[in-house]
């Protein structure tokens, strides 16, 4: 009997054979059907196995991860150093700058990437006609999801820093995070106004209402918390980003807290990344970068919190 | 020409040589009708005839499919519905339309109704809660839901669905109600109220139905009109139609012998 998998439940043979009524010894056949059944039922706790290892390789990843950075955060993390400045003494240093930088960071890229990208969103689901330059337009939105952050922080480089002359200043490493996260905020606002159906804007329509009304009264309210679920994940991602701020020239070694827009500033992912780097010269700057990191992950822990009760508490059925 | 109250009628639609594609397909063929004021005319026939894109061809949802062409004139009180300086937001609030599906808005069943009045200007709270008022009342509603009309629209049965969405359309005091098949996904109960309640939404307002259900349209309609493969077949009052057609296509049609 043949146990590769490939024959198909019911053999062709089989099926012309009942057609044909032809009579077969029935003990034969419930033999044949037995082995297939304990042969199938094998093969799902095989799978469900593999399955169940693969998430626990995940886990155990993201175990040793976690435990790793908590432990070596332990006496580190207080205070103390989420209020001090930076310092060459590992003992007095903290991370005042970076959270700061971090927070002028996000007032540059949330207004930004929230207007355009919904607007984006809008003028592509709503307004434009349905057709070939349509298309395009979408998939190389999507396409520019998946561009690699450093060549956004050229882009950067290359028109913020340079040719606008803002060098590395806050409001050029927020414009370039925006670019980054934007096809984020339109591909997830889109797919929240996709999902309100056809029949409300019908309804809409049916009484007289023009398309702004209709997007204003009846398309955003519904679709809102998915765009602010899209919104907040999109922003996880820019407080999180490296590589774009890195080719911009953003320093490290700021003594100054920033206090404008134009100022020089770092943000925490870097600070976690120069630390890192020095631990040659000084071996304490790890636990200042597990510390970093500490307050870094309970950030996003935070934010992705909030994203997941938006979505789950205004979550609307039809 | 007097209607049925008695009072000198007028044709609230006249229909002249209208032609429609979908693409390259010809889904309505030289349609002529005239339709009365105050009187409910039914739109019947087999699936893929035509009826649904006839009704949404009136106040012009059909605008909203990209492809769709459309040839011939349709005057609404004597104006041309497709002449460009007819604006189609002032047509729909002269033509309110209740759909196949109730769709009412995931808001409040006050917001609901209060909808097509707030969009189109009225802000005092005085204003709209009468207009709620007298709209509910209209579509039988009030009673069943005046105590709860902060609640959500999505809480109510099919049918009460349907009447909010009746009652939605009536808030913007159009002259017209179209409705396409409005009891398709209603239980007996809630079609039989609906049925009954256009009786009385007949001595204020036109109606034109489409309904796939032979007996409802033989219930309730003046006027019935038959159509076949996008072709207008017969089109006379209720009792002539379905008493004595005078075409073969609609007697095999209304006594079920196809569609």
């Amino acid at each position: 009997m043949n146990k590769d998998g490939n024959e198909g439940f019911i053999l062709k043979e089989d099926v012309k054979l009942m057609n044909e009524k032809m009579t077969r010894p029935e003990k034969e056949q419930v033999t044949f059907n037995k082995d297939r059944i304990a042969w199938r039922i094998g093969l799902n706790n095989f799978a469900k196995h593999l399955f169940f290892l693969s998430t626990v390789f995940a886990i155990v990843v993201l175990g040793i991860l976690l435990y790793q950075i908590v432990v070596g955060s332990i006496g580190w993390l207080d205070w103390q150093f989420l209020t001090n400045n930076l310092s060459i003494f590992p003992e007095k240093a903290g991370i005042k700058g970076a959270i700061m930088g971090t927070l002028f960071l996000m007032m540059i890229v949330i207004p930004i990437t929230l207007i355009i990208g919904v607007a984006t969103a809008i003028y592509l689901e709503e307004y434009a006609t349905e057709g070939r330059i349509q298309r395009i337009i979408k998939v190389n939105i999507s396409n520019l999801a998946s561009v690699p952050s450093v060549i956004f922080g050229l882009l950067g480089l290359t028109v913020f820093s340079r040719m606008l002359n803002l060098g590395p200043s806050i409001l050029a490493g927020g414009l370039t995070m925006s670019l980054l996260v934007l096809p984020i905020v339109v591909v997830a606002s889109q797919e929240a106004l996709r999902s309100v159906p056809g029949f409300l804007r019908e309804a809409s329509y049916g009484m007289g209402a023009d398309k702004w009304t209709t997007i204003w009264r009846v398309v955003l309210p519904i679709s809102i918390p998915g765009i602010i679920t899209g919104a907040i994940l999109s922003i996880s991602r820019a407080i999180g980003e490296t590589a774009p701020l890195v080719v911009l020239g953003v320093p490290t070694l700021i003594m100054k807290i920033p206090t404008g827009i134009m100022d020089d500033f770092t943000v925490m992912p870097i600070q976690i990344y120069y630390w890192t780097l020095d631990t040659v010269l000084t071996p304490e700057y790890a636990y200042l970068a597990s510390a970093t990191i500490v307050v870094l992950l309970v950030t996003l822990f935070i934010l992705n919190s909030v994203a997941i009760i938006i979505r789950n508490k205004f979550q609307k059925k039809f | 020409m007097r209607n049925l109250n008695g009072n000198k009628s007028k044709f609230v639609y006249q229909v002249k040589g209208l032609n429609l594609w979908y693409g390259d397909k010809q889904v309505l063929k030289d349609i002529n009708m005239k339709v009365l004021e105050n009187e409910i005319t039914a739109i019947i026939g087999p699936s893929g005839c035509g009826k649904s894109t006839f009704v949404k061809t009136l106040n012009r949802m059909t605008d909203n499919i990209p492809i769709v062409r459309t040839e011939g004139e349709i005057l609404y009180n004597s104006q041309d519905i497709f002449n460009s300086e007819m604006k189609v937001e002032e047509l729909r609030t002269k033509v309110g339309m209740v759909f196949q599906k109730p769709n009412p808005f995931p808001k409040s069943i006050f917001e609901n109704v209060v909808y097509g009045p707030k969009i189109h200007g009225i802000k005092s709270k005085k204003t709209l809660m009468e207009i709620a008022e007298q709209s509910l009342r209209g579509a039988a509603l009030w009673e069943e839901v005046k105590d709860r009309l902060s609640d959500n629209a999505y809480g109510l049965s099919g049918g009460q669905q349907q009447r909010l969405c009746i009652a939605r359309t009536m808030a913007v005091s159009p002259e017209v109600i179209l409705m396409d098949e409005p009891t398709a996904s209603l239980d007996p109960v809630a079609t039989m109220k609906i049925e009954e309640l256009m009786e009385d939404l007949k001595k204020e307002y036109t109606i034109i139905i489409v309904t796939h259900n032979m007996q409802q349209a033989a219930r309730i309609s003046d006027k019935t009109a038959f159509f076949l493969s996008g072709e207008l077949i017969e089109f006379d009052k209720t009792n002539k139609v379905f008493g004595n057609p005078a075409d073969k296509r609609t007697e095999d049609y209304i006594t079920g012998r196809f569609g």
